[in-house]
């Protein structure tokens, strides 16, 4: 069974990319369109891993990870944070609220994907 | 009843109830407690100013003049506004100087001359007789008729009775004694008579409580209140013309300014007001309530004089009762026994205020101005080798009262009957008014000098004396009387009630007119045609700049000399006692962290001023620069050291102003600098911010591009429609991408004022109809239906009309981006109110919530359903519209209610025929 992931991002483009790429990969994607939407559904579906946009309306990306930091029985769950904001503090940020990995927009979807799978220990 | 004996013996319990106050007053000063440290009391003892002359003479004078009465309290209430400016510095002056008295302060000012400080008592002295005079008389008067209890009888002429029985001299001798105990119980090296001022205190209280009593009485008590009062007057032909102001007073208006004026220079300069204005003030912010507290005062104690007045005149209307005995004979006539007492002592209270207050005034000056100097200058005497001459002191202070007293009843015998109570008082209120060019003259000017002082002393005094003295003796039968009708040797030109042919003034008028213009020319004259000496030089600036002297050092710099300490020490003790010089060698030396005795003190510059400025505490500054002169080798300075030791202060003072000023400039340059620093940094975290966001809104469109580049690179096999679908979203990003660097430019052209505008004549109704053509397609592929009201005809506006579009087509695609999908409605309506087009763009989407609508003109922010997704757009074209219309001078705004669509609109002004004109 494929692995699930969930995209929480603003901009229907990128998620459309992201979904394509994905999918073709053989993950099951799910899609969240803000950050509490983003809560609600790691709440459900306990994903393997999140991408998450940081510039999202209602929760930032910061604090969905560091809520989902917090819970003890999510520890299992990678995130990997996607942004526009790429300066050195907005980095140090997610990778100190607990950020497995961030990848800074635009991205190449080649090394993104591969990252995802080296995250989930899945061959590429 | 109020027999003989009950008034006696009422009036010497009074005495002694002042006597217990004062004493009370004095331990408790001793005490370092003292009583009249207080605004309250400080007002109150200025109050004196209110004497019998105001109790009784108030409503005397009313009863002739009407309202004429007023000038002697409006001037007090005047000048008192210009306290802060003159009394302050006569004030600080004196704390620093020691000054003992009004003499004593002229005397210092011009050079500690002993022979000016003569002068100004000589003229007090003669020019305050009257004024006891007056005093005595009425309490005699009042006591005579009281006497007569219940009848009412004027007191018969003085000259009818034997001088031992006249009560006028019991009363002048007894007041003597009083004042003495009062005055003189002991030597204050700082002339202060704590227990004197509270009794003066507690005496204006109750001539005011008297005062105000027998008012309300008249008012209220004979008739029914004021409204009533003034209707029987004004039913009185008599009476109602005493109603208009300048018909009241002989000579109009002359007569009013003079006597305001007059009495403007008597609050300053009757010896008495100096005394507790100055002498006795504890605390210069004192000044700041009496400023208004004695104006109340005055108001007070005048309110119920025309009532008096009044009704006095209604209640004996034969005129056989003399008006100056209104107050006291009203009460009688109506058998209020106890309110006639409270009326007399209110009157007693009146009357001793002033004489205590006044001779103990006048005998300091004649003890230090007038005695002393010609004692310590006549060698045979040996004064100078008494080793306690305390006793002297007293004693001579004690002579001079007496004297003074006994003076003013033999005025009173000689002129008291020729005059009412205030002719009376006017003559010496003219007299001190002679002080007023040289005290005045001395603290705002330095070129006043001795002579010129002595100068215009003695003219204005003379002139005095020609026009108000010998009068008043004539008057009284002790000149002949031909001398006032033909004028001296039948000299009409000298008559002295119309000097030089000066005819139709009153005699208070024309004797002050005179009298100035003698004194003030010949001040100003001599002393601008003669030089200063190097003491006068020295003593102007002192005086004149006190303001800018460092404390009472200020004196000591001019000295230089040699001194012994014992020497210094002893000349203290004569005059002062040992007690009182040990006490103020304490000072001095713990002063400067030593201790006396113990310590050796240096007999400097600044150790004789001190001692010397102690000793004039007691003796004058006159008489204690002779003493001090004698006792220590001095070397004169010569009047170019002394302007050399000024001027190098006055540069002193210039550079550290001119340093004052250059650390206020740099103050404000600093703040400036730290403003524009502030804004800077504020830019420069806005510019930034800027960077950031753009470079996110630039980042975001990349990112699909490059997406969705990468995932049709790599995989040839993506089927057609997704093929497609990939391209055109790609197609759409590079789209978005341009829009945004050219908005971007766009904003920050317009921001940086480098945007051109082409200014033209706008028709609103073609730039609609056009703008929807160019977006005809898009309404179409999105199924919007578009309704434009347009008017007929429409003024056009001025402005750039690309730019105008570019507003228009912005607020279209909006609407449009947000309409309800499939059955999209935009409503475009143009209308003009007041000088103005306005334009509205209306759909019918979602709307609006309150916060976006707050937020949505700012640089990218964007409204939009957070649910859904962000809308397509850069967020700067609602922000560019904006400026662009503030810039043409409209509003654009929006009015939207969430579910309900939202309504742009913005107004243009219409062209003016001006601009119309010049476009045209």
């Amino acid at each position: 069974m494929g692995k699930q992931v969930l995209i929480a991002d603003d901009e229907p483009n990128i998620v459309a990319a992201l979904e394509f790429l994905l999918q073709r990969n053989g993950y099951i994607v799910h899609i969240a369109r803000n950050g509490d939407e983003a809560m609600s559904m790691i709440e459900r579906l306990k994903p393997d891993l999140v991408l998450l946009d940081v510039m999202m309306p209602l929760r930032s990306g910061y604090d969905v990870c560091q809520r989902v930091r917090e819970r003890e029985e999510w520890r299992h769950i990678k995130i990997v944070m996607l942004s526009a904001k790429g300066r050195e503090v907005e980095v140090n940020k997610g990778v100190s609220l607990g950020a497995d990995l961030y990848i800074t927009k635009p991205f190449s979807t080649r090394e993104l994907v591969a990252r995802i799978n080296e995250l989930l220990g899945a061959n590429p | 009843m109020l027999q003989g004996w009950v008034i006696v013996v009422t009036s010497f319990a009074y005495l002694g109830l002042l006597f217990a106050i004062a004493f009370y007053a004095d331990k408790r000063a001793d005490a370092g407690r003292s009583i009249i440290a207080s605004p309250y009391v400080y007002s109150l003892s200025l109050a004196v100013y209110a004497t019998a002359w105001t109790f009784y003479g108030s409503v005397g004078r009313a009863a002739s003049d009407g309202v004429g009465f007023l000038p002697i309290y409006v001037g007090p209430t005047l000048m008192i506004a210009l306290w802060w400016v003159v009394m302050r510095k006569i004030l600080r002056i004196s704390k620093q100087n020691r000054i003992t008295s009004l003499a004593d302060f002229i005397a210092s000012r011009y050079g500690k001359s002993a022979l000016l400080g003569g002068v100004v008592t000589v003229i007090a002295v003669i020019g305050i007789l009257p004024y006891i005079s007056l005093q005595l008389k009425a309490i005699s008067n009042s006591y005579t008729i009281v006497l007569q209890y219940p009848w009412i009888i004027m007191p018969a002429k003085i000259d009818a009775r034997p001088i031992m029985q006249d009560t006028a001299l019991w009363v002048a001798l007894i007041l003597a004694a009083f004042t003495i105990a009062f005055g003189t119980r002991h030597l204050d090296a700082a002339e202060h008579h704590e227990g004197m001022v509270a009794a003066i205190a507690f005496e204006s209280l109750v001539k005011l409580v008297a005062f105000l009593a027998v008012g309300v009485f008249v008012t209220f008590g004979i008739h029914n209140g004021l409204g009533d009062l003034f209707d029987r007057a004004a039913a009185d032909p008599k009476l109602s013309a005493m109603m208009t102001p300048l018909e009241g007073v002989a000579g109009g208006y002359a007569s009013w300014v003079w006597l305001t004026i007059l009495s403007m220079m008597a609050i300053m300069f009757l010896p008495r007001q100096f005394q507790v204005a100055v002498i006795e003030n504890t605390n210069e912010r004192h000044l700041n309530k009496a400023i208004w507290l004695f104006p109340s005062y005055m108001l007070a104690i005048n309110i119920f004089v025309l009532p008096i007045a009044f009704g006095g005149m209604l209640h004996f209307p034969e005129g056989n009762v003399d008006a100056d005995t209104f107050v006291l004979t009203l009460p009688m006539s109506e058998k209020q026994e106890l309110l006639t007492l409270l009326v007399f002592i209110g009157g007693l209270s009146a009357a001793t205020g002033m004489v205590i207050v006044e001779t103990i005034a006048l005998s300091t000056m004649v003890c230090n101005d007038l005695v002393m100097p010609v004692l310590l200058r006549l060698r045979r005497l040996r004064l100078n080798e008494r080793s306690d001459l305390t006793g002297l002191l007293l004693g001579i202070r004690r002579g001079a009262i007496v004297g003074i007293l006994l003076l003013g009843y033999l005025y009173f015998r000689l002129a008291g009957e020729a005059y009412a109570l205030v002719s009376i008082g006017l003559i010496s209120f003219a007299a001190v008014a002679q002080f007023a060019p040289v005290v005045l003259g001395g603290i705002f000017w330095k070129g006043g000098t001795r002579r010129g002082a002595l100068a215009g002393l003695c003219a204005g005094f003379s002139v005095w004396t020609y026009t108000l003295l010998l009068p008043a003796l004539a008057r009284s039968g002790w000149l002949p009387i031909s001398f006032m009708e033909q004028g001296p040797y039948g000299v009409a030109l000298l008559k002295p009630l119309e000097l030089f042919g000066l005819a139709g003034l009153d005699q208070i008028t024309h004797a002050m007119i005179w009298s100035m213009l003698a004194n003030v020319g010949a001040y100003v004259t001599v002393s601008l045609s003669g030089t200063q000496s190097a003491d006068e030089h020295r003593q102007a600036s002192l005086f004149v700049d006190v303001f800018g002297q460092a404390g009472e050092a200020g004196g000591a710099r001019f000295w230089r000399g040699t001194a012994s300490v014992p020497d210094l020490y002893n000349l203290l003790a004569r005059f002062l006692g040992s007690a009182a010089a040990d006490s103020s060698f304490e000072d001095y030396a713990r002063a400067r962290g030593l201790r006396w005795p113990g310590d050796a003190l240096i007999a400097d510059g600044d150790f004789v001023h001190y001692v010397e400025v102690q000793l004039a505490g007691a003796i004058g500054a006159a008489s204690a620069r002779i003493m001090v002169a004698s006792a220590v080798k001095e070397e004169a300075l010569t009047l170019e050291e002394v302007r050399k030791i000024l001027d190098e202060a006055s540069q002193v003072v210039m550079y550290s102003h001119r340093l004052e000023q250059k650390s206020r400039e740099l103050e404000t340059a600093t703040t400036d600098l730290r403003t524009a620093n502030e804004r800077l940094k504020e830019l420069d975290r806005l510019k930034d911010e800027f960077v950031s966001t753009v470079t996110h809104e630039l980042r975001t469109p990349l990112t699909s591009i490059r997406a969705f580049s990468e995932i049709l690179r790599e995989d040839p096999h993506v089927d057609a429609a997704q093929r497609q679908r990939f391209l055109d979203i790609i197609t759409k990003e590079t789209e978005r991408l341009t829009r945004l660097i050219n908005q971007v430019l766009d904003l920050s052209k317009i921001e940086s004022g480098e945007a051109e505008w082409h200014e033209s004549r706008v028709d609103m109704k073609e730039v609609i109809s056009d703008t929807v053509t160019a977006m005809e397609q898009l309404f179409q592929e999105r199924n919007i239906q578009v309704d434009a009201r347009l008017p007929e005809w429409t003024a056009p506006v001025s402005g750039d009309v690309d730019r105008i579009i570019q507003v228009m087509l912005n607020l279209l695609s909006n609407a449009a981006k947000f309409c309800d999908s499939g059955k999209g409605r935009i409503e475009i309506a143009l209308s003009e109110r007041g000088g103005w087009q306005r334009v509205d763009v209306r759909d019918n989407g979602p709307g609006i919530s309150p916060a976006d609508q707050a937020i949505i003109f700012d640089k990218f922010r964007q409204g939009g359903d957070t649910l859904t997704g962000k809308p397509q757009g850069t967020g700067l074209g609602l922000h560019i519209c904006r400026h662009i219309i503030e810039h043409h001078g409209g509003k654009l705004w929006v009015e939207s209610r969430p579910g309900e669509g939202a309504c742009f609109s913005f107004t243009l002004p219409i062209e003016h025929a001006g601009t119309a004109a010049l476009a045209a």
